[in-house]
This record gives C-alpha cells, structure tokens and sequence, in this order.
C-alpha cells in the first residue's frame, strides 16, 4: 500500500471514529466541546493535532467503564492491566475488536516467518493480562498449532518443546533466558529441541539479551510490541531486517509529541509514542499517551513493508519502571514506607540486570528513635517491609536498612531511582 | 549493678568504624571495650566507653542511630575455669544470654554479658560472689 493510500485510509478511519467517540463517549465529548472542536472539523489524518490526548489518569478517573464506547452487550471479552497504584485499567472488546486483534497478531507472526505447519508455544501468562490470549488467537488465526502453555513448570514445557517439536514461542525475553537455564540444568541442549522462532515483548530488553537467548535456544529473536489500553500484544513488530518495528497503522496511528508541550514532533525526532485506535469499538481511545520514549521511522524498508516504524524503546516520559516485566512506580514504594513509622520518607530505589535478570533494592533509613540493639528486631523491621512491598508492587524486593541521614537528600523534587541496566 | 553500653547502627561499607572512632577520638572519649554484630548489610557496633552521656550525643550530632543497652560486667580473675563457673552459675538459673564479650583490664578479664533478665542475673552472680563491675570503676 502506498503512503498515499495509507494517509487516505487512516483520514476515513480518522473521521469514523471521532464521530462515534463523540456520539458515545461523553468524557471525549465534553473534552472537545471544551476544545471548541466538532467532528466536523476532522477532514484527514493531519488534523489529529485537533484532537484532545488520553492520559493512564484519564482512564483511571473514568474506573470502570466511563471510556467504553460499545453497549454492554456487544462487549464479549474484558482484559485489564495491573492496577497497583489505583484502579487498573479495564479494556472491553467487542467480537470485531478480538478479530481485528488477532488478524494484527497474524501479521506480526507472518512477519517472524510463522507458517501454518508451525507448532507454537504462548508461554505469557493467560488471564486478565492480555499477552496470553492475544497471543494465542494470533497463531490460531494464522492456522498454525497454538500450545498454550502460559507461565510456570518450565521442566514440562521443555520437554513438550521437544517432545512436540514446538518451532515457535512467545513470552518475555526473561523468561526465554530462564527457559535456557533450565535447559542447562535438565542436561539438555538446543541441539535437543527444535525452537526457530521467538516473538519477545512486554519488557525492554537489549541486543545483548537477544544474541544471548538466540546462542542459547537456537532461535531467531523478534521485537513485538503492545500496550493493553491499546490493544495488547501486536500493536508493532519486527521484520526479518530488524530495524525498527512495524506499526499496524491501519489499525493504531502513530504520533510522536513533546511530552512537554505536548507538540506533534516530526518522524526522526525522539519523543514521547501517542497512539490513536483507528478501528477500535469497545474502548478506542484518542491520542493515547504511552510515555514511552522513541522515535518514528519512514520509507520503505528493505522488507518491501511501507508501513511507519518505531525506533526501540529508549525510556519513559514518567517514572515508570519496568522490572522483570512488572510496572513499578516510585510512588508505590513511597507510600508503603510512609505508613511505617520505623523508617525516614526517604528512600532509593536501586535497579539492576545480574545474569540477565532485573533485580530491585530499596534502600531505606532507619529512624533513630526505632534502632534497635537485637539484631533479630532489625531484621524482622527489614522482613516487614519487604512483605509489605511484595503485597503492593508484587514483585519481591530486596530491602537495605540506612544510616539515618545517608541517602542523598535533593533539591526540589527528589532522586529516587538509580537504574544501572543497559538498554 | 548494669552499665550502659552504646550500641551504634552501622552500613557495611567502609569506613563506617574508623567514622565512629574518630569522632569519639576528637572528643576524648576512651574505648574500653567493643564488638561488632553483624549481618551481611549491615552491623550493630557496641561499645563501651569512659563517658556514656558524650558518646551519645556526639555520635547522635554526627547522624548515627544510637541508643543505649544495659548489660551486666563482670570481672573474672584472669586464670583458666573462672568463666565456666562463673556461666555455670548462670545457666542453672536458665538465664539466657544474647551476646557476650571479654575485655582485659589489669589483673582481671572483664566479661560484658547481655543476659535476657538482668535482675535474675545479677540476682545469680551475687549468689555465687562474683565480682560485678559498676560504671566508675573504669
């Protein structure tokens, strides 16, 4: 498709949904209303820059349902991500929602070299997380064999990856480390099994990661990428070139803005990823902010794919972490430590790669009037905090008790993170 | 009968003693005895000094997390078996102790036992004429 016909394609699209978002959704109307803005003022992609954006908050705010566009009744699935701090965020899909979905998927696995006589494994987690069923439609739409393995027993995946002779696998580039660990560990090599593809997403991880896991699985390692508000996994991926991901931008246009001002930046300059559901019906969302850090890329690829890609993940526009595939933010940790009177407010957190996997330490000082001579008391202080951690961020952290007054104090807004990890 | 230890929280890095001993130093504070409790992050430095009330309020200015601690000394002639009679004692009364360590002043080895019930363990020593020492007598 040209870019001609593309730009042609997203106007209509474009157009579409603004009407029907306005029609149905008053969040959107009252906030274009406030704009000044009608649907009619919407004639081609171009005047998205119209458009108001939709913030994680926004979707918060409106817990449950407030952005759903569709009737109950034509919602036939709900997913939702994971709402430590707050309310989590409910996406509803409508029958046409899961189909355009999984025809995404398809292109994605297409483009990895999937082919119908594959024997694929979906080793994300199935559930309320939308990588497992995402996934797993995804294979079954391309026609070849889905093995739903989801997470956990890893002895027994591996020997259904061998006694199947499963050629394909989707999961995070952790657990593929993990599943190469625990090869070792049964004896086993990749010359025992027979994995040609990896389709890795939901977590940042580098280069290295992937000669890592590709040397020691004996697969070829692709990017895919996705957010749940969106859609979930699908949104882009990678070609056999491997430089930059596809965007299915017939379905999710792509914007780069400065997260600052909040400007359209052109392709080529690094900013903040904005995403617009062009099909969507249960919950589309207009210009939704990502906060992840990257730059458009486009022309033709030497795939002969003529759709717009996206540069790796460099960051984020907030203070999101990702840690072992979990998002963690800062605020999370603060507020734990705030309700126990035995620490300062302050703290550190401390974020690392050792042998490829994430590692998170808290660094926490002790309050002079809660220091105890017994050693067992300091640790069972240290042990509460931990638990109390585990139970919010749901990740396990490693808790470093501080001489009062040594974690660096600054200025205005505080330093709370070090992330060592390379990306 | 007790004297007063000064326990002080301490990271594992380096430096963190040499810190402690030099502000006590600067101060013309004495270390009488010490030891060092310790986990792998972090330890529990205890100390006992010539001038309780200073230490603490110049470790306190300095920012370390400090309190005090009761335990018992004690001032065993310095021959082979007087601590075993002196433990024997203690441990027919079930009196438990957390932490223990020894010093050498003059003739005697003085022991710094932190026992679970004070009272019931001087209560003990008295019993068998052990000679406990008092702060001043440093």
């Amino acid at each position: 498709m040209s870019r001609d016909e593309m730009h042609a394609l997203q106007s209509k699209r474009l157009q579409k949904l603004v009407n029907y978002v306005y029609h149905n959704v008053p969040f959107y109307r009252n906030k274009m209303q406030a704009m000044d803005v009608s649907p009619d003022d919407i004639r081609s992609i171009g005047d998205i820059v119209k458009l108001p954006f939709t913030t994680k908050q926004d979707l918060r705010d409106n817990y449950p349902y407030g952005l759903q566009a569709a009737p109950p009744s034509e919602i036939v699935r709900v997913h939702a991500s994971s709402g430590t701090t707050g309310n989590p965020t409910i996406v509803g899909y409508t029958r046409k929602d899961l189909s355009v979905w999984s025809e995404v998927m398809a292109r994605c696995l297409t483009a990895f070299g999937v082919k119908r006589d594959d024997t694929f494994s979906v080793a994300y987690g199935y559930g309320l997380f939308t990588g497992g069923l995402g996934a797993h439609y995804g294979v079954e739409n391309l026609g070849a064999t889905v093995i739903p393995t989801s997470t956990g027993n890893t002895d027994k995946h591996i020997r259904l990856i061998r006694d199947l002779n499963i050629s394909g696998i989707a999961c995070t580039p952790s657990y593929a480390l993990y599943l190469a660990e625990t090869l070792d560990k049964m004896g086993l090599s990749k010359e025992d099994i027979n994995l040609r593809i990896g389709a890795f997403g939901a977590e940042p991880w580098t280069e290295n990661m992937r000669k890592e896991i590709e040397e020691r699985l004996g697969l070829k390692g692709y990017n895919i990428y996705g957010l749940s508000e969106i859609m979930g996994p699908g949104v882009s991926y990678e070609c056999q070139e491997q430089n930059g991901s596809h965007i299915n931008e017939d379905h999710f246009y792509p914007e780069i803005i400065n997260p600052d001002t909040l400007e359209q930046l052109p392709h080529g300059q690094q900013g903040e990823l904005v995403f617009t559901t062009l099909t969507k019906e249960g919950m589309p969302l207009l210009r939704y902010r990502t906060k992840d850090l990257c730059t458009l890329m486009e022309g033709e690829c030497a795939c002969g794919r003529t759709s717009v890609r996206m540069g790796r993940i460099v960051g984020r526009s907030d203070d999101m972490l990702i840690i072992r595939g979990i998002n963690v933010f800062p605020s999370q940790v603060e507020s734990v430590i705030l309700e126990m009177p035995e620490f300062e407010p302050q703290y550190m957190l401390v974020v690392d790669r050792v042998n490829n996997l994430d590692t998170l330490q808290v660094q926490v000082e002790v309050r002079k009037d809660f220091f105890s001579d017994d050693i067992g008391s300091m640790l069972a202080m240290k042990k509460r905090l931990a638990d109390k951690l585990k139970s919010v961020i749901t990740i396990s952290a490693d808790v470093k008790l501080m001489e009062p007054n040594s974690i660096e104090r600054s200025q205005g807004k505080g330093k709370h993170v070090i992330d060592k990890r390379k990306y | 009968m007790t004297i007063k230890q000064v326990s002080v929280f301490l990271e594992n890095k380096t430096g963190r003693i040499n810190h402690v001993t030099k502000i006590l130093a600067a101060n013309n504070i004495n270390m009488l005895a010490f030891s060092m409790a310790e986990t792998t992050e972090f330890g529990i430095l205890r100390l006992i000094v010539s001038d309780v009330e200073k230490s603490v309020e110049v470790l306190r200015n300095a920012n370390f997390a400090v309190m005090l601690t009761d335990v018992v000394c004690i001032a065993c002639p310095d021959v082979a078996g007087s601590l075993a009679t002196i433990l024997d004692q203690l441990a027919e009364h079930e009196i438990f102790i957390e932490y223990m360590y020894a010093f050498a002043k003059g003739e005697n080895a003085n022991v710094v036992i932190r026992p679970n019930n004070i009272d019931k363990c001087i209560n003990a020593l008295e019993q068998c004429n052990c000679n406990i020492v008092r702060n001043q007598e440093f």
